[in-house]
């Protein structure tokens, strides 16, 4: 039972740390991008559309990171070459992805499609309670667990990794000493992009699986209060990502379990109300700073 | 200069536009190996600019660079480095949440693994004098520690050419000697460097030849040993200049004047993580005088004057007295009810909002003392009415009352802002930096607004890092370093070794005693 | 490549003009869409923006969609200049609606001409009780409001589920999620004969205007922009950022909550579980789309609630599902923030620069 429940947590888990991570890398670079929603929507329907119709999931987890890396491109042609706001852009790429979704899946609601098939690594999947907890998940599970480490290392070893940081940390300065400061930006909000819709994807083609309008449910603004809550760090993120796929797992256990006497509405605002829980013990554990990239937000614009 | 072999950098017909001003105009010199070579100019004369272009972090729209001889395209910082050029910049381009190694490791081309760069940083900054600790945050730097950063980074890249942009303007006059003797050195082992100044006695004291700016074109080349610092003033200014006029009358016997600002024991902790805590400040400033704040930025400069403006409340009403009234739970509105009214060092997004015509920008700090409202409707005809005299009593150069604050020059905001205030007749009025980036004349004009205030009996403090201003400006002057204030003395005993020694001397060597009896130490 | 340069200053001109560009790219993409998705692309048009409006039914209810966008957008949009960015309009309209709603109920079937203000009023109350939730922890804890705000949309769907799906059920709805009718006198007046468009349409552009006049004459407006623009200048003057983000939250609050009730006591007439079809995320568009300023928001409602009946008019003519008004505003945010850099922007001319040099020396 408790191996079950850990197992739908990882699960739960596993569309936010894809998309909180990838959205971390974008504001390491000091770009603040509020479409992760849209993106992640796009790509849970891109790769369920691309799924059913090719047959292969493989195509289908493809073209889900490529569609979240397109509508990023435009959020980056838009703040980054054309200098539109941050706040304003990302919310308009949340809308259009919500719109661009229900009209593309439209043919697609209420068709099946094949759920992810499960790994069995070094054929350790039938052990007990480590079997399924750490060997058995399907493929999008570790690299999402993959990819946070790598971006891990990657901004605290890599020379590039260290150039992003200078770049979201001061944008002047990074150019005046030579670096590409909207190339860098670029780069990190296409990453963002692609790991959103990868985060769609896995909703769309394991956790459901099927396509259902607007079924993010508001996971990708809990991936963007994720990355506060991190405080930009991401193994933080992993942590977090796990934190919040209890409470979603725990409310819908409640909500089988039935007999609490209490509407199940109010079991389903759990994830929202513990995210501002979270965001408001954050912001009141740290006073008036929260170590976010110094530059977070700011457009830069070379001079001449 | 020897004709035969190629200077080690020459420029030739330079030029580059902006909207609405050409920063060089025909901009051509050499700088030869192994030398000095300074570049002077007033704020905005486009010296800047063109080490940038140097530097390729601009491109020139006409003209030709030539290293040793040979026309070369600098199309990046990474180009001039790989030529061999190194730059410290004016406003340093460092990382502050990130460590000194790092902030080394980004700013070279060629980098080897952590280890051997941080043994290689200990080696020049000990070959130099320069010490730093690799693993520290910028954050945690003071701003000399700061340049060594900026310094250290160049020599690791054995430079030929390095350039140095206003390296003097945040250090006290003992890190200015020790940097001195580091840029002998290097220039005594080959290595040229481009001086970028203003200030005179630096450029005699340094360097063998210097190229005067003015306007964005060369107006003059010389030698600063020979020259005079009256001499090369001229040329760089284009006019000798009229002295502030002190008017003898009020000043001198008025010292014994009521106190019209008073500060006892403020304390106030630092606003963030990068701020400085003040500590039992106390000070007054009385009818008729001019008081400094002399002090290295960063060193609680800024708190003090949000603690005195209203923008950051004390814990204690009578830690602030405007004119005898108890003021320090008070917001900047009740105090400019009360004769206070201030400029903030930093003129676009402090003083004024850069979106905003100069008329809306009159409301921000004259809508009270100028009736600019009534009640919560605003007198939209009286607000244009005040911005227009501004405009005309302090020549601010702008299309009119309508025009957006940051349409206008650096120094024509600035006289606007300060014009702002002091056409509102304060009784105290508290200035940040003056005259900061602005041209002679506008400081010039601005330095006698605050003298002709304090002659009519109003009490000015003026908070500068500027030593030469506060010296030709104020009567009594006293020193902010680390969050402490040092007693006033009068500015005409003080002496610069003294002064330097307040404000910090050598960081981490000065001897801090601010009970040193500092009007004794006559200057020599 | 064309090279741009910083204008001096903001181009009035471009500024008011370029919302009209955003909008015929936005024509010009629909266009394509049309024809991606085997419409004919004109006849298509045609019943998107012209058929709904051709005849007086149709322009009453545009005004019937436009009253909701104008008043959550004339709020939204004092935030936005002050750069608080309230984007849970819809969940304060979700609580202006129960808050008001619930009046109506408690004095189900009873006359009384102060029903209907006091619905008014406690639509007001409720969305600016829900938008004091974020106000409070921005202000006290510096939490982010965006987040707190979208978050808390989520809670007012679902806590308005909880009623109608439980104790404010229809006893005689058949188990139909949803509440009694509103008594006739908790339903708003009709301003025009045979049509649905209410008297909200006035109030909400007489809220604009109040607002427009609140923006542009009164040190309130001032002091909104300043803190929005340059929080140290706001310090500054003396204007209290805290206040700012308490009064633009309530106001903006307390709008949608009034929007809200007056789509619960208008054209719905009672609580169901979905109140619209996100007034409070378009009205977003509507702020922007008319630059912020409550005048140029009275036409960009008009246009945005054109988008909602075009698209149904389209549903029912050639068969266009109705996400593509989503597609439509979403486009067309995104393309009157790319004009918007030629606000800010021109073509570099080099020959300006010299003529000029004189007049900024």
């Amino acid at each position: 039972m408790i191996v079950d429940i850990l197992v739908t947590v990882i699960a739960a888990a596993t569309p936010l740390l894809f998309a909180a991570t990838g959205e971390l890398v974008a504001e390491r670079a000091g770009v603040l991008n509020l479409g992760v929603e849209g993106m992640m929507i796009v790509g849970a329907v891109a790769a369920f559309a691309v799924t059913l119709t090719t047959g292969s999931a493989t195509l289908g987890i493809a073209a889900a990171a490529l569609a979240g890396l397109v509508l990023a491109l435009a959020f980056g042609v838009l703040t980054l070459t054309l200098l539109s706001n941050q706040v304003a852009t990302g919310l308009a790429l949340t809308i259009f992805g919500l719109g661009l979704s229900s009209l593309a899946g439209a043919n697609f609601v209420g068709r099946p499609v094949a759920k992810l098939p499960e790994l069995d690594i070094a054929g350790l999947s039938d052990l007990p309670v480590l079997g399924p907890l750490l060997f058995g998940h399907d493929v999008l599970v570790y690299l999402a667990v993959a990819a946070t480490f790598g971006v891990a290392w990657f901004l605290k070893y890599a020379r590039a990794g260290m150039i992003l940081r200078a770049v979201g940390e001061n944008a002047d300065s990074a150019h005046a000493i030579g670096y590409d400061v909207i190339r860098v930006r670029y780069m990190a909000v296409l990453f963002g992009g692609a790991m959103a819709g990868l985060g769609g994807a896995f909703l769309s083609l394991s956790y459901t699986p099927m396509w259902i309008e607007g079924m993010t449910a508001g996971r990708g603004w809990i991936a963007l209060a994720l990355v506060v809550f991190a405080s930009w760090r991401p193994l933080r993120v992993l942590a977090g990502a796990y934190l919040f796929g209890g409470v979603t797992i725990l409310q819908l256990y409640a909500q089988g379990a039935g007999g609490i006497g209490i509407p199940t509405q109010f079991l389903s605002m759990l994830p929202y109300l513990a995210t501002i829980l979270v965001l408001t013990l954050i912001a009141a554990g740290r006073g008036r700073r929260l170590d976010a990239p110094a530059g977070l937000g700011k457009p830069f614009r070379a001079a001449g | 200069m020897n004709e035969d072999s190629p200077a080690r950098l020459a420029l030739e017909g330079i030029t580059k536009r902006f909207p609405g001003v050409v920063a060089n105009d025909d901009v051509s010199f050499k700088v030869p190996g192994g030398r000095i070579h300074a570049l002077l100019g007033e704020n905005g004369a486009g010296k800047s600019t063109l080490v940038k272009i140097i530097y390729g972090v601009q491109q020139a729209d006409e003209g030709t660079i030539r290293w040793q001889g040979d026309p070369v395209h600098i199309a990046d910082p990474k180009a001039a480095r790989a030529l061999g050029i190194g730059m410290v910049f004016q406003h340093f381009s460092l990382f502050e949440a990130m460590t000194v190694l790092e902030n080394i490791a980004l700013g070279i081309d060629h980098v080897a693994d952590r280890k051997s760069l941080t043994t290689r940083i200990v080696e020049v900054s000990r070959a130099y004098g320069l010490p730093l600790d690799p693993e520290r945050e910028v954050h945690t730097l003071s701003v000399g520690e700061r340049q060594r950063i900026e310094i250290v980074r160049c020599l690791l890249q054995q430079p030929r050419l390095l350039i140095m942009d206003e390296p003097t303007s945040v250090l006290t006059p003992q890190e200015v000697e020790r940097l001195f003797e580091t840029l002998r050195q290097l220039a005594a082992e080959g290595c040229s460097i481009l001086y970028i100044s203003h200030k005179l006695d630096e450029i005699k004291a340094l360097c063998t030849s210097a190229t005067i700016m003015r306007g964005g074109r060369v107006v003059g080349t010389c030698d600063p040993a020979v020259e005079t610092a009256q001499s090369m003033a001229q040329q760089m200014i284009g006019a000798a200049l009229a002295r502030p006029q002190r008017r003898a009358a009020a000043r001198g016997s008025d010292h014994e004047g009521r106190a019209r600002l008073s500060i006892e024991g403020l304390n106030l902790a630092a606003a963030g993580p990068f701020g400085t805590t003040l500590h039992d400040l106390s000070l007054d400033v009385r009818s008729g005088e001019i008081v400094g704040i002399a002090g290295v930025a960063g060193n609680g400069q800024s708190e003090l004057f949000e603690a005195i403006s209203g923008e950051r409340l004390l814990e204690r009403a009578d830690t602030l007295r405007l004119d005898g009234t108890a003021a320090g739970r008070s917001g900047p509105g009740r105090r400019r009810d009360l004769g206070l009214c201030t400029v903030p060092e930093e003129r676009n997004g402090h003083a004024a909002v850069p979106d905003m015509s100069l008329t809306e920008n009159a409301y921000l700090s004259a809508r009270q003392r100028r009736h600019l409202a009534r009640g919560l409707v605003l007198r939209k005809s009286a607000a244009r009415g005040f911005a227009r005299s501004v405009i005309e009593r302090f020549d601010v150069r702008t299309t009119g009352p309508a025009a957006a604050a940051r349409s206008l020059s650096g120094g024509n905001l600035q006289k606007y802002v300060v014009g702002r205030e002091v056409l509102q007749d304060p009784g105290i009025l508290v200035v940040a930096q003056p005259t900061w980036g602005v041209d002679a004349g506008a400081a010039a004009a601005i330095h006698q607004a605050l003298l002709d205030l304090a002659a009519a009996g109003g009490a000015v403090l003026v908070i500068s890092q500027d030593l030469d201003e506060l010296l030709v400006l104020t009567d009594r002057l006293a020193v902010i370093d680390r969050g402490r204030l040092s007693p006033p003395m009068p500015t005409a005993d003080a002496s610069l070794e003294e002064i330097g020694l307040l404000m910090g001397g050598l960081h981490g060597m000065a001897a801090h005693d601010p009970h040193a009896d500092v009007g004794s130490a006559a200057h020599a | 490549m064309p090279r741009f340069e910083p204008r001096p200053e903001i181009d009035r001109v471009v500024l008011y003009t370029t919302p009209l560009l955003a909008v015929a790219l936005t024509v010009v993409a629909g266009f394509f869409i049309f024809l991606a998705i085997g419409k004919d692309p004109l006849l298509t048009l045609y019943h998107f923006f012209i058929s709904p409006v051709r005849d007086l039914y149709g322009l009453s209810e545009l005004g019937v969609k436009a009253a909701p966008l104008i008043l959550i957008a004339t709020g939204l949009a004092l935030g936005f200049r002050a750069n608080v960015w309230n984007i849970g309009a819809e969940g304060q309209l979700t609580m202006g609606a129960i808050a008001g709603g619930g009046i109506a109920l408690l004095f189900w079937n009873q006359e009384g001409f102060w029903i209907l203000p006091l619905m008014c009023l406690a639509g007001i109350a409720g969305g600016m009780a829900y938008a004091a939730i974020p106000a409070f922890l921005k202000t006290r804890f510096g939490v982010n409001e965006i987040l707190v705000s979208l978050m808390l949309t989520y809670v007012a769907t679902l806590f308005l589920s909880v009623l109608v799906y439980g104790p404010w059920k229809d006893p005689q709805g058949f188990n139909f999620p949803q509440t009694r009718m509103f008594s006739a006198s908790a339903q708003l007046p009709i301003i025009l004969e045979y049509t649905r468009l209410h008297i909200g349409a006035l109030v909400a552009l007489a809220v604009a205007v109040a607002a427009w006049v609140i923006m542009s004459h009164t040190l309130i407006g001032l002091q909104i922009r300043t803190v929005g623009q340059a929080p140290r200048a706001a310090a500054f003057a003396g204007f209290d950022r805290n206040r700012t983000i308490w009064a633009c939250l309530l106001a903006s609050g307390g709008l949608a909550g009034l929007a809200g009730l007056f789509e619960v006591a208008g054209p719905i007439g009672q609580l169901i579980p979905i109140l619209t079809p996100g007034y409070g995320f378009t009205a977003i568009i509507v702020a922007f789309l008319g630059r912020l300023h409550p005048i140029g928001i009275i036409f960009a409602g008009l246009l945005m609630a054109l988008s909602y009946i075009g698209g149904e008019n389209a549903q029912v003519e050639v068969g266009l599902p109705q996400a593509v008004t989503g597609v439509f505003q979403g486009l067309l945010l995104f393309f009157l923030l790319a004009t918007d850099f030629l606000t800010r922007y021109r073509l570099r001319r080099p020959a300006a620069g010299t003529s000029r040099a004189d007049a900024r020396a």
